[in-house]
């Protein structure tokens, strides 16, 4: 099962290698991963999203938790959330491929960001599904490259 | 007052109590050498490998529980000490190792002797760090004590740039230590507690399974008042060896792949084990989804990792072995439950019993050849039980764990979880600078002792009396061990020819050699050698056929056992 972990951490070097590095050697998987600071900006927030049975996941939020410079661990699974991944998608536009394009955008309520003689660049923020569903609809244009940020989310309410 | 990082680095060993520190100097580190120069408060030994330096703060942190120090140069000095950072990693020894590095604006640059031991030691330590800057240097180092010695104890690794050690900075060594990320957790939950306590009594079939955290905890009289409360049988790990004393009518004696036949039933036909500081390591549970298959199991560990890692339990307790067990102590000792309980549990006694006595360690005497297991033997009559024992890696190790009964914590001092070869012999040393009274014997193996043989010079030098007893196989018997019982007798690059003589290796190493090599000498010999001044070294021509019994086969049930 797919888990998305928010872990706020001391802002100090080394500390992302800490992380990434309990993943790897432990053959944990690593889906996504977002860093950066917080309001304190002592500290930061990493968000990443991992896969695994009950018993991993546990071992995974309590390695992490054992972590000097790990403050704080969430597991965000059956929490209300919010999530958001930022996509930019460079696509082919010429000729009906631009309204159908253009189109896209408009019902996605993405953005095109820069636009270039035979193609455009999108930018796009969603949760996971419209992500998925948008890049779905443009691959037909033809997508020549997808930067993703992979996801960040935060708890509803208070 | 300003000082300089080098100055800083002594004075900060001296106030926290440090006495002894094992090293090896370098470019990196010239200007701490510098300083150590003639100081009084803090004594440094030098090694002859900085592997070695590891070890004896490893083998000194085991035997007294204080924290073991290492001091080496950059680049190959640290990376020479990874094998001991993983050694002391697995097993939970506080250590900490400080690795000169080269100047922070050389770092990155492939400068001459820079090495990242920062990022190669990372997944060994519990923490490590890179001083950045002079003034932080002494706060570093407290934490770093802080960190190896709490909780759940570890090797740290504090780096230091050469230009941090030169340049100058105000003294400022914190009285406390405040980590807001590292809180561990010593008090067991009460009701958890509690629970524990119902769900042990509710049993009939009761062990306790204690491990290596009894005794980083120093928790071994609450292990034995608990069970002499209860009348619980008690096996421990081979890194709970001393946690409760081999002679207990009580004890079982070790469990796991070489356990005893009584252990391993006991555990396997139990219906409540009470695991305390043991973290349920393959070499113990055997084929996992076999173990224990009737028992409902309480987990006692400081950390959290530890439980639900490898077994299920039914009652995790997070805390100190220590606290958890006077909480559990308090609520039985001299109640009614508790005297009828023991009457419930009769019964089951009776059977352990039986078992221990059909199956005993054994192993069958023969005129010709030197048993291993009978040296052993013969080690612990001369010394009583009293000696530390230190062994190396294979079989030796095993037999060291079988034959010799520890009665008291801190006095069996063995690789477990990396089972490092070349452990012993620096590992006793690092205890008798830590125990200068006490008679330390390393129980050797031809093998491994070649693999740190140059500190028998480090031994020489300061006159540390070690007793080291090779059980001479003439082969890596462990590994020949295996060949013989499951890869049909192909003896592929275990026997081990070219031994050197090693009373003869002794001698020029200037420490004193003997030899046994027909049964009848073994306890002259053994004596003689124990009575000489200064470090010595015992050669045991044992046969070389011998192997350790019992033993469940990787990935069989732990009642598969292959017997004498
Ligand atoms: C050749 C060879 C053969 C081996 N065969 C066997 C065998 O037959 N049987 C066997 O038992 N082992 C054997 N071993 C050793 C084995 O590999 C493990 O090292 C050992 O079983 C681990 O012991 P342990 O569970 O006590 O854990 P340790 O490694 O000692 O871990 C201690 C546990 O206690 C916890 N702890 C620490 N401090 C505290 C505290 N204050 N309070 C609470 N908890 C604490 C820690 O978090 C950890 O979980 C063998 C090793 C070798 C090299
Ligand atoms: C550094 C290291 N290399 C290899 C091994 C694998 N190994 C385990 S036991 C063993 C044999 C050890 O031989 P010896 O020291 O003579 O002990 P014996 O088993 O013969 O008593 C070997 C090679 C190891 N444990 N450590
Ligand atoms: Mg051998």
């Amino acid at each position: 099962m797919r888990h998305t972990i928010s872990v706020l951490v001391e802002n100090e070097f080394g500390v992302l290698s800490r992380v990434s590095g309990l993943f790897s050697g432990r053959g944990f998987n690593i889906e996504s991963l977002c860093v950066a600071e917080t309001m304190d900006p002592q500290v930061s927030r990493m968000t990443i999203v991992t896969s695994g049975n009950d018993q991993i996941v546990e071992q995974i939020l309590k390695q992490l938790n054992k972590l000097i410079p790990v403050l704080k661990v969430i597991d965000f699974t059956g929490v209300d959330t919010v999530d958001r991944e930022l996509v930019l998608v460079k696509v082919n536009a010429e000729g009906d491929g631009k309204q159908e394009v253009l189109r896209l955008v408009d019902i996605f309520r993405a953005r095109i960001v820069d636009v270039a003689p035979r193609c455009y660049t999108i930018e796009m923020t969603g949760g996971e599904g419209k992500v998925t569903a948008f890049l779905q609809m443009l691959r037909p244009m033809g997508i020549r490259e997808v930067v993703r940020t992979g996801k960040i989310a935060i708890s509803r309410g208070m | 007052m300003q000082m300089t990082g080098a100055e800083i680095f002594v004075k900060a060993l001296a106030d926290l109590e440090v006495d002894v520190v094992f090293g090896y100097p370098g470019g990196a580190t010239i200007h701490i050498y510098d300083a150590l120069f003639r100081n009084v408060k803090v004594r440094h030994m030098l090694c002859r490998h900085e592997q070695g330096a590891v070890h004896m703060a490893d083998g000194y942190a085991r035997a007294s529980g204080r924290t073991g120090v290492c001091l080496v140069t950059s680049g190959p000095g640290a990376t020479n000490t990874v094998t001991g950072l993983a050694t002391a990693y697995m097993d939970s020894i506080p250590v900490v190792v400080f690795t000169g590095q080269v100047p922070t604006l050389l770092i990155g640059n492939d400068a001459f002797q820079e090495a990242d031991i920062v990022g190669i030691s990372r997944p060994c330590t519990k923490h490590n760090y890179l001083v950045k800057e002079t003034k932080d240097l002494a706060r570093i180092m407290k934490e770093a004590f802080y960190i190896a010695s709490t909780g759940r104890p570890g090797p740290v690794l504090v780096d230091m740039p050469k230009d941090v050690l030169a340049a100058s900075a105000r003294y400022d060594l914190p009285k406390e230590v405040s980590l807001r990320g590292y809180r561990p957790t010593y008090e067991g939950h009460q009701r958890q507690v509690e629970s524990a306590v119902r769900l042990l009594l509710s049993g009939e079939r009761p062990v306790v399974y204690a491990g290596g955290g009894v005794i980083l905890s120093n928790a071994s009289g609450e292990l034995a008042e608990l069970s002499h409360a209860l009348s619980l049988p008690v096996t421990t790990t081979l890194m709970g060896m001393g946690a409760f004393p081999g002679s207990d009518p009580l004890s079982l004696g070790m469990l796991g792949m070489h356990g005893t036949y009584a252990a391993n039933m006991a555990i396997s036909n139990s219906d409540v084990i009470l695991a305390v500081g043991a973290r349920f390591d393959d070499r113990v549970t055997g084929k996992i989804s076999e173990f224990a298959p009737h028992a409902k199991i309480i987990h006692i560990d400081i950390d959290p990792t530890s439980i639900q890692k490898n077994v299920r339990v039914d009652i995790p307790i997070v805390g100190d072995v220590k606290d958890v067990l006077r909480k559990m102590i308090k609520l039985v000792k001299g109640k009614k439950e508790a005297t009828a309980y023991q009457g419930k549990t009769a019964a089951w006694r009776g059977q352990i019993v039986s078992w221990a006595k059909t199956h005993p360690l054994t192993y069958k005497p023969s005129k010709g050849k030197i048993k291993p297991q009978y040296v052993v033997e013969q080690i612990h009559k001369l010394t009583k039980g009293k000696a530390i024992v230190a062994t190396e890696v294979g079989q030796n190790q095993m037999w060291a764990a079988q034959f010799y009964s520890y009665e008291q914590p801190r006095t069996f001092l063995s690789s477990g979880g990396l089972g490092t070869m070349g452990y012993g012999l620096p590992a006793a040393i690092g205890a008798q600078v830590a125990m200068p009274g006490r008679l330390v014997v390393d129980i050797a193996g031809d093998g491994s002792i070649q693999m740190n043989i140059q500190e028998l010079a480090t031994a020489v030098q300061y006159r540390i009396p070690v007793k080291v007893v090779i059980l001479n196989n003439g082969s890596l018997g462990m590994v020949r061990q295996w060949q013989e019982l499951f890869f049909e007798g192909k003896y592929s690059q275990t026997c081990l020819p070219h031994i050197p003589d090693f009373v003869k290796l002794a001698e020029a190493y200037g420490a004193k050699g003997f030899r046994a090599e027909k049964t009848e000498q073994v306890p002259e010999v053994l004596r003689k050698g124990f009575a000489a001044d200064g470090p010595v070294l015992i050669d045991v021509i044992t046969d070389p056929g011998e192997m350790v019994y019992p033993m469940v086969p990787a990935g069989a049930g732990l009642t598969e056992m292959l017997l004498v």
